[in-house]
């Protein structure tokens, strides 16, 4: 059996007293395709933000390629991870957002190549050419020079994928991206992730609501429900023949 | 429709070209302040901004003692007067560090410098802390380090939008120029006073032309100011 | 000249310095009551639909904004006088409330204009089908919804002419300042006498700033309310 590339341990976050997650187990396959459904406010965001280190849990390991992500070893002992810690870890890991956050200070192509040049040290002209075959793959090789206020929203989905996969990582979280988009839009962004999902070999994390794409990309399907992995399994595992009666009152709100 | 006496007996249609004369008279006079008033202006400009960076940047600090020392800074300069620190600094340079700067020039530009700077100083502060808490989780999500997420993300937006800020800031510093003559220097407002003292008829059309003087060089920093403003509505340079 | 720091002359000078202070205050009550009315005239100025008339109320704001006050005070207390026809001699502290007043009318013109754009054009709709008059219309609908966001930055503008206040020294307003100066002038000794106006101004100001932050985030956390309700 492969390692896994991704691996909570007795994973728990509370704000405050609020206790959201309580006790995430959770193991990814490197290339595995992971789809991440469950009710409002259980808990989605905050898994995928922790493995980003947008957000420190509040006890438990999260393991990245053999990496404690959020403790490092100082003198024999655990400690909590400084920023250098952080960031040689967290380099396998790229995100899409929600909100597509793309800098709307640079042009689609700078916003593309800005990290690999910055942080990876890369060769420009090199970078350059990858932004470029990245932009065309999502569609949007004409518009290399336009500034993300000129586009509509599925179009700066779309290079915000482009720029997190220009950095080349192991593991792409993708948080309910296609949910601040018109729904004419919704197709273009999906039809980017499905071919990923098809053609690259890495490990991909969706948190979303379109439950029918879900179940047809992922490899494996997590319910998430007050603070715990309520099931998980195949697609068909998980919808078709699980006896749980939240997931299946949830599902039914989906499909009607 | 001035009564300027030192022209005998104008004839009523004269007037016109009286007043004519009188400015072509005045502006050559009150020009010799230009090179005071446009030199304090430019150091304390620079003075002002620098602080703003300096200090707006130490106020949003992780260190406490640090924080507490630059809003000591901001609060006092802010919470009392220009004029007031320009005469205070006028009479404690000399007894706190026991020297002569040299000349009241430095006095002036280090009084509006530190006193501009620590107004621009909380809207450097309020621009960084405005850019949208997404941005620097993005640049987060591409691994940049803390400085790179400051320098390539966070802080040129912030400065789009201090633009307009920081050209109103300017012309209030303009403004505040015009103090340097209550300490001796000889900037255009030195020179009003010194020909309304020679003539006090001739005092309307020489504070006239004084501001009118002031109006001419705030004119391209009202200029500068729009166009701050039209970059930051639209967020990007050239987009 | 003393060169050394005396608190001996920092008692001395206290209470005269304080002397002052009711000047100090009452001229900066004034000047602002005067600037808060006086915007009103700019706002209206500025609404009539006329674009040339607009053209020159624009600059003439401009023009009082981006000139120093100081020399506007100047031009006040010496020139007026010497204007002849309209030129009266105006005492210093009616020289000071009118110089002041009218530099600070044009922003505070500003932030009544800002007030009143803020407000949602189907308001303005709203008003006409329901057949308001027009003094109605203002009192009753855009009035109320237009000053509540203002008065945070009206506040701020108390404090800053506050501040402005001491320029009336040079035009002999025996505020704090000049109390300042002339007991330097008389003791030979400046440094004290000036700390003290600072620490005056600092007292004064600084809660007054904290206060109206407050009240700020107060009224922000209101019209945030309300737009959730909308
Ligand atoms: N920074 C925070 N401070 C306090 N509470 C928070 C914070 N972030 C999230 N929460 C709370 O934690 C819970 C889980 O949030 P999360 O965003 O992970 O839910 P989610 O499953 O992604 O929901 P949704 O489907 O609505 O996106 C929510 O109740 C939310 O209010
Ligand atoms: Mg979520």
């Amino acid at each position: 059996m492969t390692e896994p590339i991704v691996r909570f341990q007795d994973v728990h976050k509370s704000f405050g007293d609020f206790d959201v997650l309580k006790g995430i187990n959770l193991d990814i396959k490197p290339a595995e395709k992971v789809a991440v459904i469950g009710p409002s406010g259980s808990g989605k965001t905050t898994i995928i933000r922790m493995l980003m280190t947008l957000e420190e849990p509040s006890s438990g390991d999260i393991i990245v390629d053999g990496k404690n992500l959020w403790k490092m070893k100082k003198k024999e002992k655990m400690v909590k991870a400084n920023e250098k810690h952080l960031r040689e870890v967290r380099g396998d890991i790229g995100m899409v957002f929600q909100h597509f956050n793309l800098f709307p200070h640079m042009t689609i192509l700078e916003n593309c190549m800005t990290a690999p040049i910055h942080v990876k040290k890369e060769n420009k002209e090199e970078v350059r050419d990858r932004s470029v075959k990245m932009l065309e793959r999502v569609g949007l090789g004409d518009k290399l020079d336009s500034y993300p206020n000129q586009l509509s929203g599925g179009q700066k989905q779309r290079v915000a994928m482009a720029r997190a996969l220009v950095m080349r990582p192991k593991i792409m979280l993708f948080d309910e991206v296609t949910s601040a988009l018109d729904p004419e839009l919704v197709g273009e962004v999906l039809e980017v992730i499905r071919d990923l999902a098809k053609h690259e070999d890495m490990a991909m994390v969706l948190v979303t609501h379109e439950m029918d794409f879900a179940l047809d990309i992922a490899d494996k399907v997590l319910f998430l429900d007050e603070g715990v992995i309520a099931e998980q399994g195949t697609a068909s595992e998980v919808i078709e023949h699980s006896e749980n009666e939240r997931l299946q009152g949830f599902l039914r709100r989906f499909r009607g | 429709m001035f009564n300027l006496e030192f022209y005998s007996e104008p004839k009523p249609k004269l007037e016109g070209v009286i007043i004519m004369n009188a400015i072509i008279e005045i502006f050559p006079q009150l020009a010799r302040g230009l090179h005071v008033t446009i030199t304090v202006l430019l150091a304390s400009a620079i003075l002002a901004y620098l602080m703003a960076f300096i200090a707006g940047l130490c106020r949003l600090s992780g260190n406490i003692i640090i924080r507490k020392f630059t809003g000591f800074y901001v609060e006092v300069f802010r919470g009392t007067s220009l004029i007031v620190q320009l005469f205070w600094l006028y009479y404690a340079i000399p007894m706190l560090f026991g020297i002569q700067l040299g000349s009241n020039w430095w006095t002036g530009v280090i009084a509006i410098g530190l006193n501009y700077g620590a107004y621009l100083s909380e809207v450097v502060r309020g621009s960084i802390l405005s850019v949208a808490q997404g941005q620097s989780e993005a640049a987060t999500a591409l691994n940049m380090s803390r400085f790179q997420r400051m320098r390539l993300v966070i802080f040129p937006q912030a400065v789009r939008m201090m633009l307009p800020e920081f050209g109103n800031y300017t012309i209030q510093m303009l403004k505040g120029t015009s103090l340097v003559s209550l300490i001796g220097m000889t900037d255009i407002l030195y020179y009003g006073d010194i020909l309304r003292s020679s003539n006090l008829s001739q005092a309307p059309i020489v504070y006239l032309l004084v501001l009118v003087f002031y109006f001419i060089l705030a004119l391209p920093l009202i200029w500068l100011t729009r166009k701050g403003e039209h970059i930051s509505k639209k967020g990007v340079a050239n987009g | 000249m003393n060169n050394n720091w005396s608190w001996e002359t920092f008692m001395d000078a206290l209470p005269f310095v304080l002397q002052g202070l009711w000047i100090t205050v009452s001229l900066t009550i004034t000047c602002y009551l005067f600037a808060l009315l006086l915007g009103f005239v700019w706002t209206f100025l500025r609404k009539v639909p006329n674009k040339f008339f607009n053209w020159v109320v624009t600059w003439v704001m401009e023009f009082i904004r981006s000139t120093p006050p100081l020399v506007q005070l100047f031009f006040l207390f010496y020139a007026w006088p010497m204007i002849p026809g309209i030129g009266v001699t105006l005492s210093p502290f009616t020289s000071a409330v009118l110089g002041l007043g009218i530099h600070f009318s044009t922003y505070i013109g500003e932030i009544y204009r800002s007030g009143i754009e803020s407000i949602d054009k189907g308001q303005w709709e709203a008003s006409k089908a329901l057949n308001f008059s027009t003094i109605d219309k203002w009192r009753k609908i855009i009035l109320p919804q237009a000053i509540p966001p203002t008065i945070p930055m009206l506040g701020n503008y108390f404090i800053i002419m506050f501040k402005e206040v001491p320029l009336a020294s040079t035009i002999t307003v025996a505020g704090i300042m000049l109390m300042a100066n002339s007991y330097g002038a008389q003791n030979w000794s400046y440094l004290e006498p000036l700390t003290i106006v600072g620490i005056i101004f600092l007292v004064l100001s600084y809660p007054s700033a904290v206060l109206i932050k407050k009240l700020e985030v107060k009224m922000n956390a209101r019209f945030d309310k309300n737009a959730a309700i909308k």
